[in-house]
């Protein structure tokens, strides 16, 4: 049995998963048991960081995984988004990692520079 | 130079009033930033979590900012950036200073304060010890890593659990600065859970609750950090110290709304919020001149200063509007009752209320399973259900026009226990 906090809405229940039976207990809706159960199987997270930009207003410019991905890989990924460097100007939303990791999640940067 | 309307501030209040006024046909629209960019303190928030409200998506900070960014390039609304706000004399005009133009007076027609908030300092809470480099705000230490991309130290800790202090936390430990703890004054975190969770038990970063700083030591560079445990009177205890051996202290303990700019100005001002007082419309003691997003009171969701923000931006647009058919003065006034420790707005002229106004609150301690009460004149108007309220979390009600037209000149907002 692992403990879990819901961090779906600001209520936080504290939860009690139950992996093998699937089972929830703790939660007040049935948004807490899904997300219960998918923090105890594979809890994901969005990535976010800042790469290097040449000739931009700023040294850095903010990135995201598009997706929530495995959060074990949070600082390898880091490692990787440290390796790049893009040149101003740069669209939001432009691929500058593609499939991660094998991930299958790319990673973009998040404004305009 | 006569402008029709004047923001004070490009951060998202600013954006989105200016943007609404425009929306509703306000013609000349000018928007006043002193730094080299608009979009505010969002713009140093690259994490995501913005915008459910607003776009029904999770965003980063900047990229919530260039939504608004990219909508106010359609439209004809003038950005002055590097620019600094001095001034705003009675006759509405604005001083300006920039190294373009030197001093410049402008005028407007109507005006909004949207300048945002800044972090409490060290100062502000009177920390003892020595004062070494390697002491900074959260909110400065986020500018340096995010946007300069500067180391700020190689091993850190904390001052206070609220969202800032949280994110920095993770933000740190992803950038190879260890988190040695955060410490907290409150026997409760001022933050989201989803923020404990994601920032601190992901990184197995400990949170010390009911603790503060006693001491600090360093020469030059922060050598170390003493931190006790408080008693109920939040006094330290002596003999629980603890010692951190870290070259950064970053400080979350607060933000206030930044009002300088008025200190000289005949306006009303709320003691509790810190910011100016509004009506319904936004619209402050002065007429013309409104407020909006943490110059008016700290918010903690971007989405509800965007909210906040287009009321301003139409209340400009029915200020500014050619039938400005007389409206009566039976004005409400909000008193905060038991559990409520600020509203906004803070008076209602119920003749302007088209259908609904919102009012926006925050609670002085945890609550649950409690009942909001609406009263005026002793008589009930409304109630509604809570499970679960915090003081981290802004709450908000919606009024009716229904239901002011049953009260006399004053509405309490208490907090009862559901059995009352
Ligand atoms: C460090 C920090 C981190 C935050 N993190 C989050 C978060 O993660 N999520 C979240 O939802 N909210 C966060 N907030 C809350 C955040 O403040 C709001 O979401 C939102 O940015 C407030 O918008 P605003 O336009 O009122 O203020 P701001 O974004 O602060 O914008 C105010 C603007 O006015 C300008 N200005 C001020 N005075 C003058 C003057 N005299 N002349 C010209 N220009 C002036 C400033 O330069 C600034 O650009 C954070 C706040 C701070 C301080
Ligand atoms: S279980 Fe439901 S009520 Fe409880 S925190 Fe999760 S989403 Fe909120």
């Amino acid at each position: 049995m692992e403990k879990v906090i819901c961090t779906v809405c600001p209520k936080g229940c504290h939860m009690k998963v139950e992996i093998e039976e699937k089972k929830v207990e703790g939660n007040s809706c049935k948004r807490g048991e899904i997300y219960g159960l998918a923090e105890v199987v594979t809890p994901i997270r969005v990535i976010t960081s800042t790469i290097d930009i040449k000739g931009g207003q700023f040294k850095k410019i903010p990135v995201k995984t598009l997706e929530a991905v495995e959060k074990g890989l949070n600082f390898k990924i880091i490692e990787e988004m440290k390796k790049i460097k893009v040149k101003s100007p740069i669209k939001c939303g432009t691929v500058v990692i593609e499939n991660i990791l094998g991930t299958g999640v790319d990673v973009v940067v998040t404004r305009d520079m | 130079m006569t402008y029709d309307l004047i923001v004070i501030g490009g951060g998202p209040a600013g954006l989105a009033s200016g943007l609404s006024a425009f929306e509703e046909g306000v013609n000349k629209v000018l928007i006043i930033e002193r730094d080299v960019e608009v979009g505010g303190i969002l713009n140093q928030c690259i994490h995501n979590g913005f915008g459910l409200h607003t776009f029904k998506e999770e965003l980063t900070g900047p990229e919530y900012a260039q939504k608004y960014i990219d909508m106010i390039k359609e439209t004809d609304i003038e950005i002055k950036l590097n620019t600094m706000v001095m001034k705003i004399d009675d006759e509405k005009n604005v001083h300006i200073l920039n190294s373009e133009d030197g001093y410049k007076v402008i005028k407007g027609r109507s005006i909004i304060l949207a300048m945002g908030c800044r972090e409490r300092t060290r100062g502000a809470i009177s920390i003892p010890g020595s004062r070494p480099a390697g002491v900074l705000t959260a909110g400065t230490a986020q500018k340096y890593v995010n946007m300069l991309g500067e180391k700020v130290g190689n091993k850190a800790l904390i001052l206070g659990s609220g969202d800032i202090g949280l994110i920095m936390a993770r933000r740190l430990s992803l950038e190879g600065t260890e988190v040695l703890g955060v410490v907290e004054l409150m026997e409760h975190s001022n933050g989201l859970t989803r923020n404990i969770v994601q920032c601190l038990d992901d990184y197995d970063i400990p949170l010390y609750l009911s603790h503060t700083v006693t001491n600090i030591i360093g020469d030059n560079r922060l050598e170390k950090v003493i931190i006790s445990k408080v008693d109920e009177n939040k006094k330290p205890i002596e003999g629980t110290e603890k010692e951190f051996d870290v070259d950064t202290l970053l400080l979350s303990v607060g933000l206030i709304p930044e009002n300088d700019l008025i200190n000289d100005m005949d306006i009303d001002f709320d003691n509790r919020t810190k910011g100016v007082v509004v009506n319904e419309s936004m619209e402050t003691s002065v007429e013309g001149i409104f407020s909006c997003g943490n110059a008016l009171h700290v918010h903690d969701l971007v989405d509800f200063v965007s909210t906040e923000a287009k009321e301003a931006g139409r209340s400009v647009a029915k200020y500014l509007g050619v039938d400005k058919k007389e409206v009566g003065k039976k004005e409400i006034i909000l008193k905060n009752g038991v559990g409520l420790t600020y509203t906004v707005p803070q008076k209602i002229n119920v003749d302007k209320v088209e259908k609904i106004v919102g009012v926006m609150f925050r609670v002085n301690k945890i609550y649950e399973n409690v009942k909001i009460v609406i009263e005026s004149n002793g008589k009930k108007i409304k109630e509604y259900n809570r499970d679960h309220m915090l003081p981290a979390e802004m709450e908000k009600i919606i009024l009716t026009k229904d239901m002011l037209e049953q009260c006399n000149e004053e509405i309490e907002i208490k907090v009862t226990d559901m059995e009352v």
